[in-house]
């Protein structure tokens, strides 16, 4: 039986195809102005890569901020449900989920069968997520797939103290008029991301093993930053980014 | 007059609550009372929403509650220009929406009745928050009226003897506050009657709250929030007892006939926290259509919570204590305890709490009390960050994720 999970987020679309409980093949592109576009681009791509037929699909779980706009979809689940279950796939031994995507950071708690016990999210603001990193990259003029490797190069992160975005940005463009270097505030950002997502994964109390999936998980600096305000080691898989669509595809296994 | 295509949904108007118009009644005609005061010769006081207002009933003084004004402008959607007009006139957007939605309307007569009958006096209670303090004394400079201040001790533990010699001697002062302004002496047989019909009126808003402990539940908390604008603003009056015997007529008769406040209740969640007055309706469709009902909240039974420290005998005896024991002057332990009294109480699957960036005496203490009534009870509770009156601070597309989550969590429990 082959499932279809799809997770338009607020910066990528993702596909994956799951086929008797195992990962088939994925896709990603940039959801772009129109999430309903991006879930049937993303759809469309998969299933030219993967040489399957829309009808051998015998079910399809949406995820992801643009879940609701997926036309195409049997069902929508939150992305914190199907992060979880994606996580489990990914390694059953993990007990903690730390999510940051374009638009939210999130913590999710498991149980052994990979099922939600409590999560928590971000408030409003779009501090410690993908989107304040590509602000951040557009003030520095630094590709924010470099962050990871510029930052462990650093050698005296920049203190960032501000929680907004907005003020972040201006601190970090005094940072530069200072001329401090790119790789310290880098390094800082990190850092500052850091602090925000362990602070609200510390309210949440994270057992091990804990992964950290999403975009942001590319990010080696954010997650070295992660492991040293929380204390604990952070694994992350080469499908970070597709796990809420590998947690979809899965789900729509069970419907 | 309905064309067929949009007949009323049949479905719906059976769970409609029928003493709603009779309530839309009594309020349009308190504020037309109110607002018409100036020509009756009546003087208006205002007061905080947890401020004694059976003296103002005693000496015939209309009360006009400014908070019940900013949920009005909540409601109704102003909300966000006139905390933008107060940020403006240089108030800061960290202080409650309440406060500055009133000082903003306050010289532009704004808001949805065209702003507040000018007041006669102001009375500010504490126990319900430090802003009213400020809040009060900036209104009373701008309409240059007399300000009485009655001061609550925050009750971390306990209610001690010093506390309460100390608050009652502050009844008599605001009685002779009230003389002093009124040129009138006050009527202490009055008192002692107003003072019956208040704690009847509050042991009736119980019983009508009660009714949700029945499953399904005839009423949700959004029902509450709504029924709950006598209870604060006419207490000490027979329309408040007449307005709830009948809703509570209703509500028994909800029961007997089977209808429920959600069409397919399987959730029954309590909520913590004032509501969020521009999304009730929308947050009420999407509790519904997870099947969950919101039975029951710790907001509207504020109202008659302290109920138990009242002696209806010795209203003036006892009231000090009634209003400084209030939940919101009550210390987080306490606060705890409540919460899972009313848990245990409508068997709630599940707790909403409303993280409110106005209301910080309400909003402080929550972490803890997620985490108390996790470990006491072991059931899931969903923080939502929101503001009860600035749309600003309130973003549909997390906050839909985030009870979508929640509601999958419960289900699969």
């Amino acid at each position: 039986m082959v499932t279809l999970g799809i997770d338009v987020g607020s910066i990528t679309a993702k596909a994956a195809l799951v086929k008797d409980g195992k990962l088939l093949s994925t896709a990603v592109i940039v959801t772009g102005y129109n999430s309903k576009n991006a879930g049937e681009a993303v759809f469309e791509k998969i299933l030219s890569e993967a040489g399957v037929n829309r009808a051998e699909i015998k079910g399809i779980v949406a995820t992801g901020y643009g879940r609701n706009s997926v036309s195409f979809a049997g069902k929508s689940i939150t992305e914190i449900t199907c992060h979880a279950a994606g996580a489990h796939f990914l390694n059953p031994a993990v007990r903690s989920v730390i999510d940051i995507g374009g638009q939210d950071s999130k913590a999710i708690v498991m149980d052994e069968a990979g099922k939600v016990k409590d999560f928590a999210m971000n408030d409003k603001c779009a501090a410690g997520t993908g989107r304040f990193l590509e602000v951040m990259a557009r003030a520095l003029e630094v590709d924010i797939n470099d962050f990871g490797s510029m930052s462990l190069k650093a050698d005296n992160p920049a203190k960032i103290s501000s929680l907004c975005t907005v003020f972040a940005e201006s601190e970090v463009i005094s940072l530069i008029a200072k001329g401090e270097k790119r790789k310290n505030i880098i390094a800082g950002i990190h850092e500052s991301i850091g602090s925000r997502v362990a602070a609200m994964a510390g309210r949440l109390g994270l057992t091990s093993p804990v992964m950290m999936t999403g975009g942001v998980a590319k990010n080696i600096g954010v997650v070295k930053a992660l492991e040293g305000k929380t204390g604990k080691s952070i694994e992350v898989s080469d499908m970070a980014q597709l796990t809420g669509a590998i947690g979809a595809a899965l789900i729509a296994m069970t419907l | 007059m309905t064309t067929e295509g949009q007949a009323p949904d049949p479905e719906k108007e059976k769970r409609k609550i029928k003493s709603v118009k009779k309530m839309k009644e009594i309020m349009t005609n308190y504020y037309i009372e109110a607002k018409s005061a100036e020509q009756t010769g009546k003087k208006v006081a205002w007061i905080t929403s947890g401020g004694p207002v059976e003296p103002l009933i005693v000496m015939d003084i209309i009360p006009v509650y400014p908070e019940n004004h900013g949920a009005m402008i909540g409601a109704s959607k102003m909300g966000v220009d006139l905390c933008e007009k107060s940020e403006q006139m240089g108030y800061s957007r960290d202080l409650c929406s309440y406060a500055r939605s009133d000082i903003a309307c306050a010289p532009v007569n704004g808001g949805p009745i065209g702003g507040l009958p000018r007041p006669d006096m102001l009375v500010c209670c504490n126990n319900i928050c430090g802003t009213v303090l400020k809040w009060y004394e900036v209104q009373a400079r701008y309409f240059n009226v007399p300000l009485f201040i009655l001061d609550t001790p925050f009750c971390h533990t306990e209610f001690s003897d010093e506390a309460r010699k100390y608050v009652r001697k502050q009844v008599d002062e605001y009685i002779e506050f009230l003389e002093m302004v009124c040129g009138k002496k006050c009527d202490f047989d009055r008192m002692a009657e107003v003072g019956k019909l208040s704690v009847r009126g509050q042991r009736l808003w119980q019983e009508v709250l009660d009714t949700a402990a029945h499953k399904p539940a005839p009423m949700s908390a959004f029902d509450a929030f709504f029924h709950l604008a006598l209870i604060v603003t006419l207490r000490g009056t027979q329309t408040v007892i007449d307005y709830y015997t009948g809703l509570l007529e209703e509500m028994r008769e909800r029961i007997t006939s089977g209808i429920s406040a959600v069409p397919d209740e399987k959730y029954r969640l309590l909520w913590d926290n004032l509501p969020v007055w521009y999304k009730t309706k929308w947050l009420s469709e999407k509790f519904a259509a997870h099947d969950a009902c919101l039975v029951a909240d710790t907001y509207t039974s504020a109202w008659c919570g302290s109920l138990k420290y009242i002696d209806e005998n010795d209203f003036l005896g006892t009231m000090a204590e009634g209003y400084s024991r209030i939940y919101l002057n009550i210390g987080v332990d306490e606060m705890a305890e409540t919460v899972i009294e009313m848990v245990d109480k409508y068997d709630a699957d599940g707790v909403v709490m409303h993280s409110n960036r106005s209301c910080k005496p309400y909003s402080l203490g929550q972490y803890d009390i997620q985490r108390i009534v996790q470990e006491k009870r072991e059931i899931p509770t969903l923080m939502i960050e929101a503001d009860m009156v600035d749309e600003r601070s309130f973003s549909e597309s997390q906050i839909e994720t985030r009870i979508d989550a929640f509601m999958e969590v419960l289900k699969a429990r």
